[in-house]
């Protein structure tokens, strides 16, 4: 008896020094070490969580949503023809300040300036720094997109563009886009050591980076200057534990306050726990099963249609996502801006699809392949198992459907390459844009060998849909394009959408406030703690 | 003696040679280079793709890729990490005292509960208590170390909260690393509280590692400790009246430790790889962790250079036990 009051006691004494002092502290049990503190040069999540509380960027993701806010910048203008976008600075945003650096000025367009022209200009200083791979700027498509980035004055910046883009300014607010500060840069490449701009970050945002030891912990303070306002809490600290059961007891033995990917297993006892709230939301993505519509078949929209309406759906639901995901019929998840609701589902009808197979001549059915990823994504936690119901569900209609499988790597080169008959993939969305879905994994350009459209469907009406909306600024107008679209690929069925993943957050009770983030993020400005 | 080291020492070179060339084609053999391993559902140009690959030297044939690593090697360089981008060696010598004040404590956990319970088992033959200790560490020897890890957790951490669950030290102190030894640099902090939350942070790691090490060296000091037990000469120092416990203590223990030694010193391999699971188990940032997180990055440079460092640590640890075999037994003269 006196050993467990005494190890309670001990336990506890874990957490206690920190609120003895007054201060709060939230310990978040992260999943991994981040490749280094700048998120322009890595793609992960890991590391856009830890460089999150650092950085700002000109435009922001409110938190919990996908709207874009100001961030760094006030306002902007977009030109009528939307090439030109001008960014109106924020006045008074202080840099942080470490051991070695202490900033001389505040924010201001240079270091918008040296943000984008170290992604972007090859000739550039810092270009080669820390292995000068850019993959998400790149990747967006931005280097082709821009033409220059002019310094108005101290607090304006004119970004000038090829062509009218109107997910721009949601790319603006992605991760890759944080703005660094350009007297900092200076200031490390003087010394030498210009790598450690990207390793010991100094920031604009809610909290300033205090330390990091690898596979241990990184710990962030508040930024007492942060330009909206101190944070409520007092000290953010990462404790790295890579096993989520493990994250699990540390959240119930109250070591930490939040935990990012729970396993499947643990979700029920989560939901019972009186110390935990469990949490979730629809994620920002799509898992599906593309026809390839250049090969017979599937060159017939009766056949797509057919196997839409052979397939039982909830049976995958209910297998394979256990609760963890909802059906999804249009290409985009309901948690983005334009998602028609108008558009019906094909129901599990294999009457219906015999009916529609036999009118395509395929009465006796076919033999077709049937490709699984061999790894698990957030939108699909199970290819394997899924390619397995299809099979039986197609097998009923004669269908004999192979499964086939490569590694990750071949798998989607493949893929891409469209030689498979029917292949799973998914995506999950970058900047909560309908364009990076609809475009991306459906357009035109995309169906080209090598391209992300591996249903290589390339529908005229659709295509010209989506490149009038990228190319549109008005909201409105481009919510009426993408409902248009989604219409029509509904109708021609290139793929049987499968589901939209929840993802779920396990967070302790005396956690106030705590938006879990559609993109993903794990992001603790304007979290605060119970005492 | 100094004959012996120099043979062993030349026995070492073809080992590493061979280490070498499986650390760096092991690796290769698994599908997915580190460029597509990164890239996901967006894919990559295959310009970008030969650019990236050429700027990582691995648009290079195999064998100029091992000639130009082995030639590193051979100068000191470790390599880079293709994630993090910073010295291989440096990253090493970051991690590796946890991994060693992790090993050492759970090998003396290991040697101070075994060694005694082989002793107990092997002089009460046959008795209650043997058959306890054997029973025990058979059991202790087949435990999965992920599932044992987990048990102790629930109990320990979760209902009786003795124990932290997992880290090195409570996130609410912060101890600037000096000797990187966690345990050394609390005490030389002025953080009060600090060394105790560190030590409590050992314990279920260190049961869970020295676990396996503890059932082997239990059973292989009773074994040896029978085996001597019925020698003439402990029959003669029964027969001079020496007391049991001056019979085991003194002349006995010495010589049954010659194959228990041999054991310490191959757990050390043991203790290695198990540490790997450890380390992810408790989140304990030493090179298991480092190790397995660069076989799924792909991250060749960590893999090679940290499989290598650690082979050579084993090298030398099964160095240091040869050489020991002298100390403890006069008769085993090297060369001999």
């Amino acid at each position: 008896m006196y050993g467990a009051a005494m190890g309670l006691a001990l336990a506890a004494g874990a957490i206690a020094p920190a609120q003895a002092q007054g201060s709060k502290t939230l310990v978040y049990c992260s999943e991994g070490s981040p490749e280094n503190f700048n998120p322009q040069i890595n793609t992960t999540g890991t590391t856009f969580d830890a460089t999150q509380p650092v950085y700002n960027r000109l435009a922001e993701f409110e938190r919990g949503t996908t709207n874009v806010i100001p961030g760094l910048a006030e306002r902007w203008e977009v030109s009528d023809e939307g090439k030109t976008y001008t960014f109106f600075l924020r006045k008074g945003v202080k840099w942080h300040s470490s051991r070695e650096f202490k900033p001389t000025r505040d924010f201001n367009a240079d270091d918008v300036l040296f943000s984008f022209s170290r992604m972007w200009k090859k000739d550039h200083p810092y270009h080669n720094v820390s292995g000068g791979e850019y993959d998400y700027f790149n990747d967006m498509g931005m280097a082709d997109l821009l033409e220059s980035i002019d310094r108005v004055d101290d607090y304006t910046v004119r970004f000038k563009l090829k062509r009218p883009e109107a997910p721009f300014i949601a790319n603006m607010a992605m991760m890759f886009a944080s703005i660094l500060s350009a007297e900092y840069a200076d200031f490390q490449m003087k010394k030498g050591t210009p790598e450690k701009l990207d390793q010991e970050p100094i920031g604009t945002g809610p909290f300033t980076f205090v330390n990091y030891q690898k596979d241990a912990q990184i710990r962030y303070r508040a930024n007492d200057q942060y330009f909206r306002g101190r944070e409520k809490l007092d000290n953010l600290v990462f404790s790295i534990t890579s096993d989520a059961s493990v994250a699990y007891q540390k959240l119930k033995a109250g070591e930490c306050h939040v935990m990012p990917y729970p396993n499947p297993a643990d979700l029920a006892s989560m939901r019972t726990d009186p110390n935990i709230n469990l949490m979730s939301q629809e994620g920002l993505n799509v898992g599906y099963l593309a026809f390839n519509v250049t090969k017979k078949p599937f060159d017939d929209k009766r056949v797509r249609k057919a196997l839409n309406m052979a397939i039982d759906k909830k049976a995958i639901i209910e297998a394979v996502y256990q609760g963890a995901g909802v059906a999804a019929h249009n290409p985009i998840p309901p948690t983005i801006w334009s998602y028609n609701k108008e558009t019906k589902a094909y129901p599990y009808d294999p009457d219906q699809a015999k009916k529609l197979l036999a009118e395509a001549g395929l009465a006796n059915g076919f033999e077709t392949d049937l490709w699984a990823m061999p790894v698990k994504r957030p939108y699909n936690p199970n290819a394997q198992r899924i390619a397995e119901l299809v099979q039986a569900d197609l097998a009923k209609l004669g269908i004999k459907a192979n499964i086939v499988s490569y590694e990750w790597g071949e798998y989607r080169k493949r893929a891409q390459q469209g030689e498979h008959m029917m292949a799973q993939l998914g995506w999950t969305g970058d900047n909560g844009d309908p364009d990076n879905f609809l475009n991306v994994l459906l357009g035109c350009d995309a169906a080209r060998a090598g391209g992300s459209n591996i249903a290589k469907w390339c529908n005229q009406p659709f295509n010209d849909l989506v490149t009038k909306a990228r190319q549109s600024s008005d909201k409105a107008e481009r919510t009426k394009l993408y409902e248009q679209a989604q219409a029509i690929f509904v109708e021609e069925a290139p793929w049987f959408a499968i589901a939209h993943s929840v993802s779920f957050k396990p967070v302790r009770k005396e956690v106030v406030d705590f938006k879990i983030s559609p993109f993903g993020r794990h992001e603790f400005h304007g979290v605060d703690l119970k005492r | 003696m100094f004959k012996f080291i120099i043979s062993r020492a030349a026995l070492v070179i073809p080992t590493f040679l061979g280490i070498t060339f499986l650390s760096f084609f092991l690796i290769r053999l698994v599908p997915g280079d580190p460029i597509e391993v990164r890239v996901g559902e967006r894919g990559i140009t295959p310009e970008r793709l030969a650019m990236l690959r050429e700027q990582l030297g691995l648009d290079q044939p195999l064998w100029v890729q091992f000639a130009s690593y082995v030639g590193d090697i051979l100068s000191g360089n470790f390599g880079t990490s293709l994630v993090t981008k910073n010295p291989v060696l440096l990253e090493f010598l970051e991690l590796f005292p946890a991994t060693v004040e992790l090993s050492v404590c759970a090998i003396l956990f290991a040697v101070i509960l075994g060694l005694p319970a082989g002793v107990m088992a092997a002089s009460r033959r046959g008795s209650f208590w043997d058959h306890t200790v054997m029973g025990v560490s058979l059991g202790g020897y087949s435990m999965p170390i992920f599932w044992w890890a987990l048990l102790l957790i629930l109990l320990f951490s979760v209902s009786l909260g003795w124990t932290p669950v997992s880290g090195r030290l409570s996130v609410m102190y912060y101890v600037e690393p000096v000797t990187g030894f966690m345990l050394i640099d609390t005490l030389l902090s002025d953080e009060p509280g600090a060394f105790r939350s560190a030590v409590h942070h050992l314990v279920l790691p260190s049961v869970v590692l020295g676990t396996i090490p503890l059932a082997v060296i239990a059973r292989m000091t009773r074994s040896s400790m029978l085996e001597v037990l019925g020698e003439d000469y402990i029959r003669t120092a029964r027969a001079k009246g020496l007391s049991a416990g001056r019979i085991v203590g003194l002349h006995a223990l010495r010589n049954a430790m010659i194959p228990v030694v041999t054991v310490i010193g191959l757990q050390v391999g043991t203790l290695l790889g198990g540490a790997i699971l450890t380390e992810t188990i408790f989140s304990w940032p030493g090179i298991g962790k480092w190790l397995i997180e660069s076989i799924n990055r792909r991250d060749y440079p960590v893999l090679q250079g940290g499989v290598l460092l650690v082979a050579t640590l084993v090298i030398v640890v099964n160095l240091i036990v040869d050489l020991l075999y002298g100390i403890l037994n006069p008769r085993i003269r090297h060369g001999r």
